[in-house]
């Protein structure tokens, strides 16, 4: 039986239970904001793997003559009086028919991945049939499956020439995702106007003529890898223990003000200009400031150097495969090979292209840095293929030491 | 005199009430005209910020590779607090710094242009707005030249007394400093010139007939009646240095990073999203809290 509310009741409660309440229509309008927004927030994020044999699409290659390339700035060879001209890939197209779309949009390894993360994440196309990528992002890109396994039998230039140190790398162990497009050494540069010699990492770290006049790369894998070497240790195989070694020396060389900055590409004017005196740089740029200036040097350490590349990867999705490997091998043709080198100067990952250099340039073909010695590949690491855990305590670790 | 002053300040915003909306559907024009800045605020800053406080509470144990699950860990705020306070405060320092210096450059500029320049005026605010025709990437890159350890400025610090030899510029909070104040100096000068270009000569003259003298009439009668303009210069200058990274990335070292560098990593090189999501709101709350209390301590209602 039903009852009368007693009186004892709040009139909000009274109104409450005799349904006269009467929201305005701001309040109506407040709750449904604060609804959406709690609604829009209250979902995850799905993981991003992905399934490449799952995720790819339809090759047209035959039907469709044409090809999409993302590659690095200033990292192919152009005429000396016309920068659009292209000698090596026009005598590509002239050679396979196929049309090439030459993108220059590779920056930054981390800004790239910034920019295709979500659709490669989602499984959509980014409309590119060849992506460049340095060692750790295309090693992250195949462990997220998201490029293509490519068709060996479609590469036999890359089978036969292919640098002997740069096979059965320990994230691709088969060349199986990655073709590398150029290669390059992480080593010591100084400015011999503004200081002496500098021969070992040590020397970098404490030496005190150096102190504030030394930069080293932000690239995790350069700078901990040659401190990793320096210390005994290989950075191809080593322990969370060795690694925070190597840190706590790097931080103890930041602490002390030795270390002026951590650097991208822009250490190379600072070199140039004297207001660092030495650091960890690129061996390509240290061959093009030598040119300049034949006081600015690069020193392989004699405990080893750090050996990257920039490699070739077909990504989830793209619609030209096969003209992506005829691409691909083309550029290990050695006398290609030997042209590109001669203009990009860095390491050239094609055996057979030292010869063809000495009729290009005979000079450059005894370039220690683009054609080293056996000596010194085999003294050069590649950086240990890191799982995701182990990539973040790492990159978090050296963040931390590079101040961010 | 102040009630003199406080009609003219009032006169630019004060206009007569619009009449009565003579037919009904006009009711929803002003409406209509805010549709496409509504929409285009609720698309890039409204959904964009719902999903970044979203982010910002994600298990962190989560990674890209396996995905976040929404845990509403409000202890992300806690850590990145923790692991980071350095980084806000110095940002909010180094802005502050920034801040004002450009307040006291910025103001005799502005005030010569907008009094004293004559013919000249054009051609003196295009040179103030001329930086802007390089981007800010260039502009910060020159200051390195300048600032370089080689060269003139540095030089001649070197050879004063008490300057050590090794005494550089560039990689100091100096530097950063310095690129700061070039690089929004604009801010600060255009929106101080808008107030002095419009300041009343004629209550100069009344405050020099009542016997005030120069640094008095400063006091008393230009620097109130410029007090929007000064605070317009401020935040616009404040706000975007508090968040820049480029100047500390390029002219600092590890050692004078800002809040920006960090969120930067934070996003693009750690992968840490849901920290670097709670390191944006806390850079914006550290900005709102700051604002507002300094809005209140100034005391005006004439800017917001």
């Amino acid at each position: 039986m039903r009852t009368r509310a007693p009186t004892s009741l709040s009139p909000e409660a009274t109104a409450l239970l005799t349904g006269q309440t009467r929201f305005s229509r701001r309040t109506v309008l407040r709750g449904l904001v604060a609804a959406t927004a709690l609604a829009a927030t209250s979902c995850g994020m799905p993981g991003t793997r992905q399934d490449p044999a799952a995720c790819r699409s339809a090759d047209e290659s035959a039907s469709d003559k044409s090809l999409v390339i993302s590659n690095w700035p200033l990292y192919i060879d152009v005429a000396e009086d016309d920068e659009s001209v292209r000698p090596t890939l026009d005598a590509f197209v002239a050679q396979s028919g196929i049309q090439v779309t030459y993108q220059e949009d590779v920056n930054d390894n981390n800004e790239f991945f910034g920019k295709v993360r979500n659709q490669l994440s989602t499984c959509q196309t980014i409309d590119r049939d060849i992506i460049v990528l340095t060692d750790w992002m295309a090693a992250r890109m195949i462990r997220l499956g998201w490029v293509q396994p490519l068709q060996k039998d479609k590469l036999p230039n890359v089978e036969a020439n292919l640098l002997p140190s740069l096979r059965g790398r320990p994230w691709d162990k088969n060349t199986e995702y990655a073709v590398p497009w150029q290669t390059g050494l992480a080593g010591i540069a100084y400015n011999g106007n503004v200081t002496g010699e500098v021969r070992t990492m040590d020397e970098l770290l404490t030496r005190p003529d150096l102190k504030g006049k030394v930069t080293m790369l932000s690239e995790m894998r350069d700078t901990v890898g040659l401190i990793l070497l320096q210390m005994g240790h290989d950075p191809s195989d080593f322990t969370e223990e060795q690694f925070n070694e190597a840190l706590n020396k790097l931080q103890r060389a930041v602490d002390d003000g030795q270390i002026r900055r951590f650097t991208g590409n822009d250490y190379a004017q600072d070199l140039a200009k004297g207001d660092i005196a030495a650091c960890v740089g690129w061996s390509g740029d240290v061959i093009q400031l030598n040119f300049e200036d034949e006081n600015i040097k690069f020193v392989t350490p004699e405990s080893g150097v750090m050996l990257w590349s920039d490699n070739m990867q077909v990504p989830n999705r793209a619609t030209h495969q096969t003209n992506a490997e005829a691409l691909m091998n083309f550029y290990y043709e050695p006398e290609v090979a030997a042209e590109l080198a001669a203009y990009v100067n860095f390491i050239c990952p094609v055996q057979g292209a030292q010869d063809a250099m000495a009729a290009i340039d005979p000079e450059l073909a005894e370039n220690e840095l683009i054609f080293p010695s056996e000596s010194t590949l085999s003294s050069a690491k590649v950086f240990m293929a890191l799982n995701e855990a182990q990539e973040r305590i790492f990159e978090q670790g050296f963040q931390q030491v590079i101040g961010a | 005199m102040t009630a003199f002053v406080g009609t003219t300040a009032a006169a630019p915003g004060g206009t007569a009430p619009p009449p009565p909306p003579p037919a009904r559907r006009r009711r929803w024009l002003p409406y209509l005209l805010l549709l496409p800045g509504g929409l285009w605020l609720l698309l890039f800053f409204v959904v964009p910020s719902v999903q970044l406080a979203g982010t910002s509470l994600y298990d962190r144990s989560g990674s890209l590779e396996l995905g976040y699950s929404q845990a509403f860990a409000f202890g992300n705020y806690g850590d990145a607090i923790i692991a980071y306070w350095p980084h806000l405060v110095r940002s909010a320092l180094y802005a502050g710094i920034a801040t004002i210096i450009c307040a006291v450059l910025g103001y005799p500029l502005a005030y010569f242009i907008a009094q004293k320049s004559g013919r000249w005026r054009n051609l003196l605010l295009v040179c103030v707005i001329a930086p802007f025709f390089t981007t800010f990437l260039v502009r910060t890159l020159a200051w390195k030249s300048i600032l370089s350890d080689n060269g003139p400025v540095t030089g001649f610090f070197r050879s004063l007394p008490f300057f050590p030899d090794d005494f550089r510029l560039l990689a100091t909070p100096v530097a950063v400093v310095c690129g700061l104040v070039y690089n929004f100096l604009p801010f600060m000068v255009l929106p101080l010139y808008a107030t002095l270009e419009r300041l009343d000569g004629r209550l100069l003259e009344a405050a020099g007939d009542l016997y005030a003298k120069p640094a008095t009439v400063f006091r008393r009668v230009t620097l109130p009646l410029s007090m929007p303009g000064v605070i317009a210069g401020t935040l616009l200058t404040f706000i975007p240095a508090a968040g820049d990274y480029i100047n500390a990335e390029l002219l600092g070292t590890p050692g004078e990073y800002m809040i920006g560098n960090v969120i930067d990593s934070a996003f693009l090189v750690r992968l840490d999203y849901p920290q670097a999501a709670a390191l944006s709101f806390l850079l914006m709350a550290t900005i709102l809290v700051m604002v507002f209390s300094y809005i209140r301590a100034a005391g005006t209602d004439e800017v917001v």
